[in-house]
């Protein structure tokens, strides 16, 4: 096929679209790391320039001592143990209850399964109230416990590895059942192996939906020492008003595990999101 | 749903064992504090005070009196979701449609663009909250200087209404593109191939071909965009912090500060479940409403 002038047209507007929109969704990130780099009175002069000048990492400066009343490493650090600590927590939980909804029978199974998934249509902000009090008799106001634990009883974990259990073939443990293993041995030696990619894909959605909750975290935790990045970006925002460099040193502080997470596993996010979405 | 063949030979007690440690999680973060929310809607429930006197249905019945304390509070903010959503759903549909199009493309690179579209969706509303609210700033913001304005962005209508809706759209758009991505993928080529026989244009094709294969894809994210719309607080929070006057006020921003900052728990549970059954009715509507026009 020969390229006709209008198809070359189409084309390079096609492809003068795809900038545009490309541009559209980096340049307020770029404009994040490049104020995080700039003197405040270089961050609001008139006009505006993409390169700092002087380039100075001092935005960063107030962010990283404990003493400070925004201790942001800290609050990173609370993060990273929070959200971490959070998705082990749902995987593993939400791996076991699903091999014994996928592949075990029991009675009561269905009714269990429909209960779980049902509350997946309760809105989120209902349980904000009674697990605050919960959270509070459980003395975990104001503590990590308060974000690793409550959250791990969420439906969402056992519905996406039930459905990847589903799809496994079912004669391998049918053999191993022949040569006497028992229900423990199956699931570790042969479902949790060819379970991985699956568990990759939780693994990171669940910390992702941790590290980044926000309603939560800003209500639970109070002592600037015990927040996480985004009740302390919240915060920081109140503190430095005038002072946008630090706000956005802040920002690209609390990107990066995401950037980072995203880039490692990028094809599985956008894929358990899309599957999530659709095959329900 | 599959029946999968059941495995003989399981210890009587195996599976229960394998569920025990979610279903404790289950049971005391979910369950419990869904019925325990309609226990506390019940009473007079101020977590500071030693008393919690019974009322009955008096914390729903005040949300509906006008000379009550919260009424006008409430629903101006339940209002406010409801501007939110209805000015944010067409365009956080719209778009991502437009953009899955436009991915849908075979072209070298195609992976990357998918990556940097999605890419805002992966930060956290706090991230993005003080990114706009910083690029929204009417003196020394971005955004009025690429302009040469000095809109009040974050403090006056409508101005405020945009910026919410405006970075809303940039920071989900990723999201709902994919999962339309996923769906223009499953439909056939064939059928394509066919139109194009039949002389069918571009503009054809997308309404009798791509509009009809994707239908379950788009009353999804429908569904899901209204839901995320009505829950949205974030924004509101961080960019306008309700401003001017509690305009951008949203209901849970409300519910949040009834509950949690003032304390009031019983009214604040009250409103969560007006809020939630009024979601259920729109959804239930929703998927009615979609599912009939298709015979």
């Amino acid at each position: 096929m020969s390229a006709t002038p209008a198809r070359s047209l189409q084309r390079l507007s096609f492809y003068v679209l795809l900038a545009l929109l490309t541009w559209i969704f980096v340049a307020p990130l770029l404009w994040m790391l490049s104020t995080s780099l700039k003197t405040n009175p270089d961050a609001t002069r008139q006009p505006p320039s993409w390169i700092p000048h002087p380039v100075t990492t001092g935005a960063y400066v107030p962010l990283v001592s404990m003493e400070s009343e925004t201790p942001v490493l800290l609050w990173f650090f609370n993060s990273l143990v929070a959200a971490t600590a959070n998705a082990l927590l749902v995987v593993g939980t939400s791996v076991l209850a699903a091999y014994a909804l996928a592949r075990l029978e029991f009675p009561g199974r269905r009714v269990l399964f429909g209960l779980i998934i049902g509350t997946l249509f309760i809105p989120t902000f209902v349980f904000l109230i009674p697990n605050f009090l919960i959270v509070s008799s459980l003395g975990w106001l104001d503590s990590l416990w308060a974000l690793i634990v409550p959250g791990a009883g969420s439906a969402f974990g056992v519905f996406f590895m039930r459905q990847f259990f589903a799809t496994l073939p079912r004669e391998l443990e049918d053999a191993a059942l022949l040569e006497g293993a028992n229900q423990w041995q199956i699931f570790r030696r042969i479902i949790l192996p060819l379970a991985r990619p699956g568990i990759a894909t939780l693994s990171v959605l669940a910390f992702l939906t941790n590290y980044n909750d926000f309603i939560w975290p800003v209500y639970v935790l109070f002592s600037p020492r015990n927040f996480t990045l985004p009740p302390g970006l919240s915060i920081l925002q109140g503190a430095y008003t005038t002072n946008y460099p630090v706000i956005m040193a802040g920002g690209v502080v609390a990107s990066i595990p995401a950037i980072l997470l995203f880039i490692l596993a990028q094809r599985h996010v956008i894929e358990g999101v899309s599957r999530s979405g659709l095959k329900g | 749903m599959d029946t999968p063949t059941p495995i003989r030979r399981a210890g009587r007690a195996t599976p229960y064992l394998f569920l025990a440690p979610y279903l404790v999680l289950f049971g005391v973060f979910v369950v419990l504090p869904a019925l325990y929310g309609l226990w506390i809607s019940l009473h007079d429930w101020d977590f500071l005070l030693p008393r919690k006197p019974w009322v009955g249905l008096r914390n729903y019945q005040n949300l509906f009196s006008p000379e009550s304390r919260d009424f006008g509070d409430f629903w101006q903010s339940m209002k406010a979701t409801g501007l939110f959503t209805l000015f944010s759903v067409p365009f956080l549909v719209a778009l991502p449609l437009l953009v899955a199009l436009l991915l849908n493309r075979e072209f070298p690179g195609r992976t990357f663009f998918r990556a940097i579209f999605f890419a805002p969706y992966v930060l956290g509303v706090a991230v993005v909250g003080v990114l706009w609210r910083f690029l929204l700033d009417p003196n020394i913001g971005l955004i009025n200087n690429m302009l040469s304005a000095s809109l009040p962005w974050t403090t006056d209508l409508p101005w405020a209404w945009v910026s919410l809706v405006g970075m809303t759209v940039w920071w989900t758009l990723g999201f709902n593109a994919i999962i339309f991505l996923a769906g223009l993928q499953d439909i056939s080529r064939e059928l394509y191939d066919a139109a194009k026989v039949d002389g069918a244009n571009r503009w054809q094709q997308f309404l009798h071909v791509t509009l009809p294969g994707l239908k379950p894809v788009l009353l999804l994210v429908l569904t899901m965009t209204i839901l995320s719309s009505a829950n949205m607080f974030g924004q509101s929070y961080l960019v306008t912090r309700g401003a001017p006057a509690n305009e951008t006020r949203t209901a849970i921003m409300f519910i949040a500060d009834t509950g949690l900052r003032t304390f009031r728990m019983g009214n604040a549970a009250a409103m969560s479940y007006v809020l939630a059954l009024a979601l259920l009715v729109v959804s239930a509507f929703n998927f009615r409403f979609l599912r009939q026009e298709d015979t």
